[in-house]
């Protein structure tokens, strides 16, 4: 049984949470030529732009209603619909609204306001706009990012069950921010491998998966899921669905459309990629694909190479719930052992994470958990590359943000072929990292007086 | 070097397989044959001795694809770790340019990097197309002021083992003797603690695990004067001969080098090893019997009390987790019983134990350790010894390297034992490392998994 140990103390040292409205925005970029307006203060976008174009190096289309002093006080009614309106210049398919923690304060109905914005600017009947209540004072990135792909599916999928299965091979896969662009791309591949169709929905592999498009500027996403597309999921045969923190996303899909789903909370390490590939195989009707079954093998053999090193290692690993349990099971399945657990919300899967005991914290307590078990390797996002070295261990970069580090964003943790190359890197930080290592010994009658041989 | 002189060294009387028909060591089987050769076992057994430029006079297929894959370790000097061979070329070969090329090659060495000595070993090429070796490290010594070692050593002279043997024979004739010890510094002298010189042969601090037992021979009062030769440096084997006793650590081929100090210069030896509580104890032991003195034989057996107590308190937690698993050894020479003790002192069966290496005398102890029914398999293939833990249902395989990617092929949990390891289980703190690496492979969560056929092949669940 794990303990969820709540945040015990009033600061805040070296977060490890990013905002639900920095989730939220991440959620409507995977959306095709789509754009998405925070509203709040300029700084509410600024600072979510420049963590998502750190991330993910690439320019990020996001907005801001720009809320002002008289805004604040006297109501942002008229950011909002000036704000979308303008937007709307640039025929998006699709406006997403997060509304930030000041906007929630000042209480904002930001339904109400998008009403008014469709009263007064008709013209723009086009282009959808979704709003989503996403505070950052509730949840975290990962919570928002579910939210928002929850309005999404309100606003968007026709609430009209009994044509699941019109399009046999068409399989939606509802995916959590846990998942980079990287893994998605690796699971259309999987879902293709069956002759199956996958429609990826939030789809941030097709928005920013780091790709140079032939048009220079674009103020919109140039890839993700098409809004025409999001209004067929309910076409679909089955929905798979990746994360626990999709469920109520996945719930009201499944009400809405009747299509079936089955549900992973991670696809990481063997047992959760074979769940998936039995899966595939019983929508499919088909044999398992050769290529996965050697990849499968691949992974098997890794797991023996690599075992000797990660075997009784003491892990610290600080994420988001989901991606938190999708790395304890691929550390676990391995014989490595997460000493020191912190994740930012209590999400109901840390339940089922097999860990002892998880944190609702920060840094600072991971840092200290950290210590206290003596571990030897840290995963983490960048912020704790800092911390890393004050511990003197190693630390593979994991969730949000990885900064000053490149492709964070394209690795592929999930399936055969992502297990495999994870495990390969954690074991290679660690040969690295020389643990074990008997410390040198000089004998205090040593008569080595250095007589040459310089070092090399 | 003369097939008389090859003879010679295959004449080991302080060896027990001297006693048979066919003197010396096993001959190698064309065809079937495993492990390394004569250069090899010179290599190894030089190596490690960090502060000497180690040139290897061949084409590349001798040090091109063996330098830097041991995992001796140094307190100083890395230059053991830099790659250093003639590369010889076609041109060479054919125009005899191996002498020249060398004498290049040693003054290279010696601008470039500084070494107290240069070692020349000779590979099977150049012994073939009679380059004058010992003339050109005789002229290079003479040219550049810095003793250059000819280690003769080609390949074809034999396996291994003479590689080992021959390693010995050139550090007793070109080095061992030719300096006098430093004297004790002041700041180790200890009142009332008298100190006493020893060496140690066949102790390569693979992994570090010389690290585990210096500490308590340095608390002993024991120098050691040389290890030959893990962390040595070339001054301290030049001052061997003064060792009031040797111990030869896990090596049978080294004997050699012991008997001629012994021979030669009076230092009497034993043969032991630091695998294991018990082994570690009766090593200590050894020295203290044969220097003589009273007062470090009681200060050993008070030290050998502390560790022992504190080497069980480090092992009580892993015993019921390897009590009864069973284990199959494959390993050489004297590890073939040095280990078997180390494994039984930690609660596991030793169910077979390889003896491909071992001498007569090695056969006996193991004999004595593990029964009259003892299985040894002397045959090393990858089907010999997957079929010998099938049929003697062991749990885990401990071997060489050589050996991990058969055990894993074959879902079987693995330890490495030998040279290439990262892990140090020597002396007393090494038992504890041995448990853990043990238990690390034994429960890892891995062998359910690669055990089991993937979910769509495995037959399909009847429902009731």
């Amino acid at each position: 049984m794990t303990e969820i140990r709540k945040r015990a103390k009033a600061l805040s040292v070296n977060p490890l949470k990013a905002s639900s409205t920095l989730g939220a925005g991440l959620a409507f970029l995977g959306v095709a030529r789509a754009t998405a307006m925070i509203h709040g203060s300029q700084g509410c976008t600024a600072f979510a732009k420049v963590f998502f174009v750190q991330h993910f190096q690439e320019p990020i289309p996001l907005q801001t209603s720009a809320l002002d002093q008289i805004g604040t006080v006297m109501g942002s009614y008229e950011n909002l619909v000036e704000g979308l309106a303008t937007l709307c210049g640039k025929s998006p398919d699709l406006i997403g609204v997060p509304t930030s923690g000041l906007a929630e304060v000042q209480g904002f109905d930001v339904e109400m306001g998008v009403k008014e914005f469709r009263e007064r600017h008709p013209g723009c009947a086009a282009t959808a706009v979704v709003p989503v209540s996403t505070p950052d004072f509730r949840g975290c990135l990962e919570t928002g990012f579910a939210d928002a792909a929850l309005a999404m599916i309100r606003a968007l999928v026709p609430d009209a069950p009994g044509r699941a299965g019109e399009r046999r091979r068409q399989v939606n896969v509802l995916v959590g921010a846990a998942l980079t662009p990287g893994d998605i791309e690796a699971l259309k591949e999987m879902v293709e491998a069956f002759g199956l169709r996958p429609v990826v929905f939030p789809d941030l592999s097709g928005s920013l998966d780091g790709h140079l498009a032939a048009e220079t500027f674009n103020p919109l996403t140039t890839g993700g899921t098409p809004v025409s597309e999001i209004r067929t999921l309910g076409l679909a045969a089955a929905t798979l669905v990746v994360g626990a923190s999709m469920a109520e996303a996945a719930d009201e899909l499944r009400r809405r459309t009747g299509v079936p789903d089955i549900r992973f909370d991670h696809l990481c390490g063997l047992a959760a990629t074979d769940a998936l590939v039995m899966a595939l195989r019983d929508i499919a009707d088909a044999e398992v694909p050769e290529r996965l079954e050697r990849q499968r093998a691949q992974l098997l053999d890794a797991m023996l190479d690599t075992h000797f090193m990660m075997g009784f290692t003491r892990v610290a690993v600080a994420a988001d719930p989901d991606l938190l349990v999708a790395l304890a099971a691929l550390l676990s399945g391995v014989g490595a052992e997460v000493t020191a657990a912190v994740t930012t919300v209590a999400a109901p899967v840390l339940a089922r994470s097999g860990l002892a005991e998880v944190a609702v914290g920060d840094l600072e307590d991971l840092e200290r958990m950290a210590r206290q078990s003596d571990a030897e390797l840290l995963v983490c996002n960048a912020h704790g590359v800092a911390l890393a070295e004050r511990l003197g261990v190693p630390i593979y970069r994991a969730g949000f943000p990885q900064f000053h580090w490149f492709g964070g964003f394209a690795k592929e943790w999930i399936g055969y072929r992502g297990a495999r190359q994870a495990l390969f890197d954690l074991a290679n930080l660690l040969t690295a990292a020389e643990r074990g290592k008997v410390r040198p010994y000089r004998s205090v009658y040593a008569q080595k007086a250095e007589s040459g041989g310089r070092r090399a | 070097m003369k097939p008389q002189d090859l003879r010679a060294l295959m004449d080991e009387p302080a060896c027990a397989h001297n006693a048979k028909g066919k003197s010396g060591c096993a001959r190698p089987k064309p065809g079937a044959a495993a492990g390394g050769c004569a250069f090899d076992g010179a290599q190894i057994a030089l190596l490690p001795i960090a502060d000497v430029a180690h040139v290897v006079h061949g084409a590349i297929g001798c040090a091109g694809s063996s330098w830097e894959n041991r995992g001796t370790r140094s307190t100083g000097p890395t230059l053991y770790a830099v790659g250093m061979t003639t590369d010889l070329t076609e041109q060479d070969v054919i125009m005899g340019r191996g002498e020249k090329r060398l004498f290049h090659a040693i003054k290279q060495a010696i601008a470039g990097y500084d070494p107290a000595a240069v070692f020349v070993y000779a590979t099977c090429i150049p012994a073939l197309t009679g380059d004058d070796m010992a003339a050109v490290c005789k002229a290079a010594q003479e040219a550049f002021g810095k003793p250059v070692v000819l280690v003769d050593s080609a390949g074809f002279y034999g396996t291994k083992n003479m590689g080992n043997r021959l390693a010995g024979e050139a550090m007793m004739k070109a080095v061992i003797g030719t300096r006098e010890p430093d004297p004790v510094p002041e700041v180790a002298r200890r009142p009332g603690i008298a100190v006493h010189d020893v060496n140690l042969i066949g102790e390569y601090n693979i992994a570090g695990e010389l690290w585990h037992t210096l500490p308590l021979l340095d608390e002993l009062g024991l120098r050691v004067l040389c290890t030959l030769s893990g962390d040595a440096r070339y001054r301290e084997v030049q001052t061997m001969h003064r060792a009031e006793a040797t111990m030869v650590v896990c090596s049978k081929a080294s004997l050699n080098v012991a008997r001629h100090l012994e021979r030669t210069w009076g230092v009497p030896w034993f043969e032991g090893s630091f695998y294991g509580v018990a082994d570690t104890s009766a090593a200590l032991r050894g020295f203290a019997r044969l220097i003589g003195d009273a007062d470090l034989s009681a200060r050993t057996e008070a030290l050998i009390a502390r560790e022992e107590a504190k080497a069980e308190a480090a092992i009580a937690p892993w015993r019921p987790r390897l009590a009864g698993k069973r284990v199959l050894l494959y390993t050489g020479g004297v590890k073939s019983w040095s280990v078997v003790s180390a494994l039984q002192d930690l609660g596991l069966t030793v169910v077979a134990t390889g003896t491909k290496k071992s001498t007569e005398e090695d056969k006996a102890r193991i004999r004595e350790l593990m029964g009259e029914g003892a299985a040894m398999i002397s045959e090393g293939s990858a089907t010999a010894l997957l079929a010998a833990v099938k049929d003697l249902r062991a749990d885990i395989l401990i071997a060489g390297g050589r050996n991990l990617y058969t055990a894993l092929k074959a879902r079987l949990p693995f330890l490495d034992i030998n040279q290439e390891r990262e892990f140090a289980y020597a002396g007393y703190a090494g038992m504890a490392e041995l448990a853990r690496r043990l238990a690390l492979s034994l429960e890892s969560p891995v062998w359910a998994g690669v055990g089991a056929l993937p979910p769509w092949r495995a037959p399909a669940e009847v429902v009731p």
